[in-house]
């Protein structure tokens, strides 16, 4: 049967969010980044636009990088989201988080949740990335401050720090 | 915030399901797979409709079937298909165009479907409401949303032409021509089965002739055999994002002597539909330079890019010639050096002349 | 100056020479993980558009769909019925004009009477929820009178009414400025070559990824708070005190962290002002927060210029006189443009010796977004003109462009002809340093067809010599309480956008007092605690905040140190603070932890606590403009770009550079090379590909003078894909004026790279592209012209007839100035310095 989602008023969904279960009202024309940032409370992931041309907003969905102002929020509802905030091991930085921290990868800071997430994606489906690959994987996230090439050595530094 | 206005949102189980939904809601509802197209456009006010079709659910149109050549599932991420490894090498200008959309993020949300239905492109349109109402309404959204057909308003780029002049800037549609695709487009009366090229029409704004009670299910890639060889050249600004506004989907078929047997050459990007270049008089020689030369020559007068896009527009009718030119050299078997700086940055993503 | 009431006999100088030579720094020089880094990865870092308060309403501008009308009347009355709509202002609701400058006061914070460009905000609504003002917008009616669109400063030069701004010089001619450094037409006349140029210069703008967002309001005691993403939270809080007439003392300002700004948030902007009006009369939060459009429409960013550099050299290369003329599109407001007129012309003197010089520049008003202040700003559009120009005549003359510089440049301890300080200049070694790396003397002109090499140099400020609003108080203060925890909090109003600010303030302080920066509470730019610094703009933050810095901590050393002293019974200068110790240096097991040691200092003084403050030194400039370029140093950068161009297309491809910057000292080396790299970054865009150009419809259809694509899709900015290879070499000579020898680096390395691609792209394929941005369309352009012998060059035909005022007239230090104009009563004629022979 065709499932009918009415627009004018707000729906329950079940967000799954850095493994933590959301049962929420949430406006159903809203995308996830709204959901995200204005329903669950987490502002970790930013706008740059909200018309995908940007990455400010990528998220993992399914492990996959996704930008969530155009993925609808009904559309994310029981699929496993990852943003910036679930990235650490409690309190322990992923080891992106670390070496953009240490190596310059993070200037103002803006674009940096997208690209982290974004990274994390690459380093999971290929954890030796040449830097090639790691420019192709990143040419969805524009950054103004650094020149990226910054970004580039710290995602290189992170793959050093995740090999066995 | 950009925020898309409300809509209701119906999720078909089934193609059935889908065409029946279709033909109930035409013309108010609007197919939905990737929303890369079509959540941008809402947010801007350019396309405003009251009911989407979720395509997510249909799990049939993300299957990719060997039948002789290969069906692919319109619903495939455009990430699937540039990584599809069943696609032969024959074939990799479908590749190369996937592979070439956009950025990583949109290719692993957006659909083959998708990029073969995009809306049309124009700098005059693609515009947020406000700046829109503050030129005055075009004719491909007239009061401010988009319609099919001419009622009013001004083009703004050709203000003396009757028609509208938005680009097609799919590139998978010039890759996929090249090569003879076909697609099955589904309705509540059954499936149709037609030449990819016939899915477009000259128009900025009926730029389909898919019907809007239609949903088009499959690409069908003929079989091949080893004499083929194909490309996609794209023109843009930058390594990532832009749309194509110059593009070239080539493909050969060449016989043991170099001698050309089959060709198709299709342009993208440069008017409101991908053009078809007549290739005949390539076959039964070879890719000489001459040959090339002389069909680059005549491959620049069908196409009309317009200001309505980055880039001047003599500029990137100069750059059809040299992209159609080097792609029939790239396909005749050209290395990257020869080839030189214009093919590293048109054609990147595979080896070059990995089929010679 | 004024002894700031807290100074202490025991405070040092700082970067006294000893300093400077200070064998090894715990923390300054080395790379390090930047104090608010983890924030960031986590995405913990507060922008303003992650901040929620209860009860907080949602606001959106309606804004001008025409570029230049008068507004006849607006009704309001039925957005004020929409629904969830709690206020609607207009015009009349704020009267008040405000501006940056002190002498352009002409921004509304909504029009009361005339729009002046495309997004020019006419009214705004507070509602329950941001659709819910927006959805309201549209019901608002206003009825507008169009007038007549100047899209042009050509057009601005011929249209005279209707006058965009009443207070306009004359016309649509906001300002024009003269000045002339010695007799520059007899130099030119003497000259062996006299080389003509023009060229042109593209706007374009900075394109944070953060959109500017906003949240106001009124604190439970009546008192009123804005939190923004704003670059100069000391000059909003003096905007909203006027437009709003509500109290200075009873308004905080706190910036947020930018996510980015390179300039595009150094204005008090329109969406400020009305939403702390909002809050004050709702007695409720406001937050609101720009789409990109918007964004595109507050732009203050590069002004397109038009500039002829007429440049008289002897038969070696030697300039003897330059006469700059440099026209500018300001756009439909003041902002910061009458500063950035004087840049366009301030900085040609500091890198070559440029005996006469004469600079005339005017900036018309237009219908457009207001231009101002970008990364440069002002300076990077001579610069360009002035590095083409060096390399057609190093061509011209068959001499190295490399040494056509090298042997005529400023000297270290000098002064320019108009007058600028120079402390210490490290362009030499910049210059060897980009010529050894880049194999310059092997491989320039001698690569195959296609490929090619450029160089060009550049200089910045290392902060403005004085305020905008001119004053004698200091432009940075630094407070520092420590208390029996052993914990240091560092007070500072200076703004942290990225560039690494709060890094600076942290590092600086914790050499001083031997602690790790991570160590040190920082609370940074909120106006209600922390000393005012003037804001993160004109690269002044790290020199004028570090040395404030450092003074602050030296005297809270000092204070430690007299009570370790007594307790230890050692000389107070023999004591050392480090690695979280204060020890005597004659017997480092004599000593006592931090914390000990400022438990006895509390114990003896009461409670600790330090200032410190920065005043840029007195410029020796004083005639009237000699305001503008004056710095307590300046910063030097070398570039050499590598460029390959295909020869049927114009397409253009940067293969690599290298860049060589004198940073003085590298206070956290990883934070400097991010500073040039992403300079570089910023400088391939604008040189490549970034413009911020305009729709102007036939008129017959239409008034509009649109934006041609206010979007991040459209406007190019380069991605990862596009970055080539960078080798950045910091050159480091410990400058007296600066922090620990520290000068700016988030500006300068961006402004030779655009000349460096043009004269790139001359090397590889003979044709002159004059103007921004350097795309494959002008370079085939030129070389059609070179296939058919004609002249290969793209760029602007000639420079428009200017009514010039008649410059004033100051004669050099070397031709007996004092640094007063001619018609100075003043004036004494009398040497200053025998710098130059």
């Amino acid at each position: 049967m065709t499932e009918e989602i009415a627009g004018d008023q707000k729906v329950m969904g079940r967000f799954r969010v850095n493994g933590d279960e959301h049962h929420v009202a949430y406006a159903p024309h809203k995308t996830l980044l709204e959901v995200l940032r204005e329903d669950l409370d987490l502002p970790g992931t930013k706008h740059g636009c909200e018309l995908g041309e940007c990455g400010a907003c990528a998220v993992l969905v399914d492990g996959v990088p996704t930008l969530s102002c155009l993925l609808l929020g009904l559309e994310a509802t029981e699929r496993e989201v990852l943003t910036v905030e679930g990235l650490a091991d409690d309190a322990r930085l992923h080891p992106l988080q670390a070496a953009f921290a240490d190596l310059g990868g993070s200037q103002c800071g803006y674009c940096t949740p997208g690209v982290l997430v974004t990274a994390k994606a690459l380093l999971d489906e290929t954890p030796k990335p040449t830097r090639e690959q790691i420019q192709e994987a990143l040419a969805g996230n524009l950054c103004r401050c650094t020149g990226y090439l910054q970004i580039f050595e710290a995602v290189e530094a992170a793959a050093e720090e995740c090999a066995p | 915030m950009m925020r898309v206005p409300q809509f209701r949102y119906l999720a078909p189980k089934s193609v059935g399901e889908a065409a029946k939904i279709l033909r109930g809601e035409v013309p108010s509802a609007q197919l939905f797979a990737g929303g890369t197209d079509l959540i941008p456009n809402m947010k801007r006010g350019q396309q405003v409709p009251k009911t989407l079709v979720g395509l997510r659910g249909l799990h049939a149109l993300r299957e990719v079937h060997a039948d002789g050549g290969l069906s692919l599932g319109a619903g495939l991420s455009l990430s699937s298909v540039a990584g599809e490894g069943r696609i032969p090498l024959a074939q990799r200008a479908l590749i190369m165009a996937a592979g070439k959309v956009a950025t990583p993020q949109i290719r692993n949300m957006g659909t083959l479907g998708g990029n073969l239905c995009l809306d049309t492109r124009c700098n005059y349109y693609n515009q947020n409401y406000e700046w829109r109402e503050a030129i005055g309404f075009c004719k491909k959204a007239p009061d401010g949303v988009a319609i099919q057909e001419v009622t009013h308003g001004t083009c703004w780029v050709a203000p003396s032409s009757p028609r509208c002049w938005a680009v097609n800037s799919s590139d998978s549609a010039p890759a996929l021509i090249a090569l003879g695709a076909e697609i099955s487009l589904v309705s509540a009366d059954g499936e149709r089965r037609i030449p990819l090229a016939e899915l477009y029409h000259h128009d900025g704004m009926a730029f389909l002739s898919k019907r809007p009670d239609e949903l088009l299910t499959q690409v069908h890639l003929p079989a091949v055999d080893a004499s083929w060889r194909s490309t996609y050249w794209k023109l843009r600004r930058r390594g990532s994002f832009d749309f194509p506004v110059v593009s070239v989907g080539a493909a050969v078929s060449l016989d043991a002597g170099g001698v050309v047997q089959a060709a198709r050459v299709v342009i993208g990007a440069v008017t409101s539909a991908p053009v078809v270049l007549d290739a005949s008089a390539l076959v039964g020689a070879p890719l000489t330079d001459e040959a090339i030369a002389a069909f680059a020559d005549a491959a620049v007068k069908p196409a009309r890019p317009l200001d309505n896009t980055d880039f001047h527009l003599s500029w990137r009718k100069r750059v059809v010639r040299e992209y159609v030119a080097g792609a029939l050299r790239e396909l005749r078997g050209d290395t990257a050096d020869q080839l030189g700086l214009l093919a590293r940055s048109a054609a990147r993503i595979l080896p070059l002349a990995a089929c010679s | 100056m004024s002894e700031p009431e807290l100074n202490t006999k025991d405070a040092t100088p700082s970067s006294t020479p000893d300093d400077l030579n200070k064998a090894a720094f715990e923390v300054i020089g080395q790379p390090r993980r930047r104090v608010d880094g983890r924030s960031k990865v986590l995405g913990q870092t507060p922008f303003a558009d992650d901040l929620k308060l209860p009860r907080m309403l949602h606001m959106r501008l309606l804004r001008s769909p025409y570029p230049h009308a008068r507004i006849r009347g607006i009704d309001t009355s039925r957005a004020e019925r929409a629904d969830g709509v709690k206020l609607v202002l207009t015009g009349a609701d704020l009267p008040i004009p405000y501006g940056i400058l002190p002498v352009s006061q002409d921004e509304h914070p909504l029009c009361p009477d005339v729009v002046r460009f495309v997004g020019d905000p006419v009214a705004a609504v507070v509602a329950d929820t941001e659709e819910q003002a927006q959805a309201a917008l549209r019901s608002i009616e206003v009825d507008y009178e169009v007038l007549t669109t100047i899209a042009s400063a050509e057009e601005a030069l011929e249209v005279h009414e209707p006058q965009i701004h009443r207070y306009a010089q004359s016309g649509n001619i906001h300002k024009r400025v003269a000045l002339e450094f010695g007799d520059v037409p007899e130099a030119l006349d003497g000259a062996d070559h006299v080389f003509e140029d023009v060229f042109f210069y593209q706007g374009n703008t900075h394109l944070p990824i953060e959109q500017h967002a906003s949240l106001a309001a009124l604190d439970p005691d009546g008192k009123l708070a804005i939190w923004s993403s704003t670059q100069t939270p000391h000059y909003l809080h003096k905007a909203l005190a006027k437009a709003l007439e509500f109290p200075a003392h009873k308004i905080r300002v706190i910036a947020c962290p930018n996510g980015g700004g390179f300039g595009g948030k150094s204005d008090p902007f329109n969406h400020e002002v009305v939403a702390c009006k909002a809050a004050l009369v709702l007695g409720r939060p406001v937050k609101v927060c720009l789409n990109r459009e918007e964004v595109f429409y507050c732009h203050r960013g590069r002004h397109p210029v038009l500039m002829r550099f007429r440049t008289g050299v002897k038969q070696d290369g030697t300039i003897v006189g330059m006469d700059l003329e440099t026209l500018l599109d300001g756009g439909a407001y003041g902002s910061y443009g009458v500063a950035s007129t004087f840049y366009t012309g301030a900085l040609q003197t500091v890198t070559y010796e440029i005996p006469r010089y004469r600079f005339r520049a005017a900036r018309a008003f237009t219908n457009k977004p207001p231009c101002g202040p970008k990364r440069g700003h002002g300076t990077v559009q001579p610069r360009f003109g002035q590095e083409i120009q060096l390399d057609k005549i190093a061509v011209a003359l068959g001499k190295d462009p490399a040494e056509l510089r090298l042997q005529q440049l400023v000297k270290d301890d000098s002064l320019t002809a108009n007058y600028l300080s120079i402390s210490k200049i490290g362009l030499r070694q910049c210059i060897e340093k980009v010529v050894e790396g880049s194999d310059w003397k092997r491989r320039w002109g001698k690569l195959p067809e296609g490929r090619g090499l450029g160089l060009a140099c550049s200089s910045y400020l290392s902060g403005a010599g004085l305020p905008i609003y001119w004053n004698k108080m200091p432009h940075s203060g630094v407070q520092l309480r420590i208390d029996r925890m052993g914990a240091v909090t560092a007070f500072c109003g200076a703004t942290e956008i990225g560039q690494g600010s709060d890094d600076v303030l942290a590092g600086c302080v914790a050499e001083v007092l031997g602690l790790d920066p991570h160590d040190i509470h920082l609370r940074t730019g909120a106006t209600d605690i922390t000393p005012i610094d003037l804001g993160s703009y004109s690269s002044r933050v790290t020199l004028m905040m570090g040395n404030a810095a450092i003074e602050a901590a030296e005297r809270a050393r000092s204070t430690i140190a007299a009570a370790v002293a007594e307790k230890l019974s050692v000389p107070k200068g023999r004591l050392v603070f480090a690695e979280r110790r204060v020890f005597d240096s004659a017997d480092p097991e004599q000593g006592m932890s931090f914390q000990e040691a400022v438990i006895l200092a509390e114990a003896k003084f009461g409670t600790l606590g330090s200032v410190g403050s920065y005043t840029p030194p007195v410029s020796p400039a004083r005639f009237k403009g000699g305001g503008v370029g004056p710095s307590p140093t300046y910063s030097y950068s070398a570039a050499v770009v590598e460029v390959e161009v295909d020869p049927l297309t114009g397409w253009l491809h940067v293969h690599k550079v290298w860049i060589g910057h004198d940073i003085g000292r590298a206070l956290n080396p990883v934070l400097v090379r991010g500073q040039v790299e992403g300079s570089v970054y910023m400088g391939l865009g604008e040189g490549l590909m970034e413009e911020q150009t305009f729709r102007r419809l036939p008129p017959k259809l239409s008034h509009a003078a649109v934006h041609k694509f206010p979007s991040l899709l459209e406007y190019k900015s380069p991605t990862a894909l596009d970055m080539p290879e960078v080798v950045t070499y910091l050159i480091e000579e410990p400058d007296p004026r600066g922090p620990f020898g520290a000068k700016e680096v988030g500006q300068g390395p961006l402004l030779p790279i655009m000349p460096a691609i043009a004269n790139a792209v001359f090397d590889a394929v003979g044709v002159r592209v004059d103007e921004t941005p350097i795309s494959p369309e002008k370079i085939l352009a030129a070389l059609d012209l070179k296939a058919k012998g004609k002249p290969a060059r793209t760029g602007p035909k000639g420079f428009p007839t200017i009514e010039w005022p008649e410059p004033f007239k100051v004669a050099p230090p070397w031709e007996g100035g004092d640094g007063r104009a001619d018609d100075d009563p003043k004036a004494q004629r009398r040497a200053i310095s025998e710098v130059r022979s």
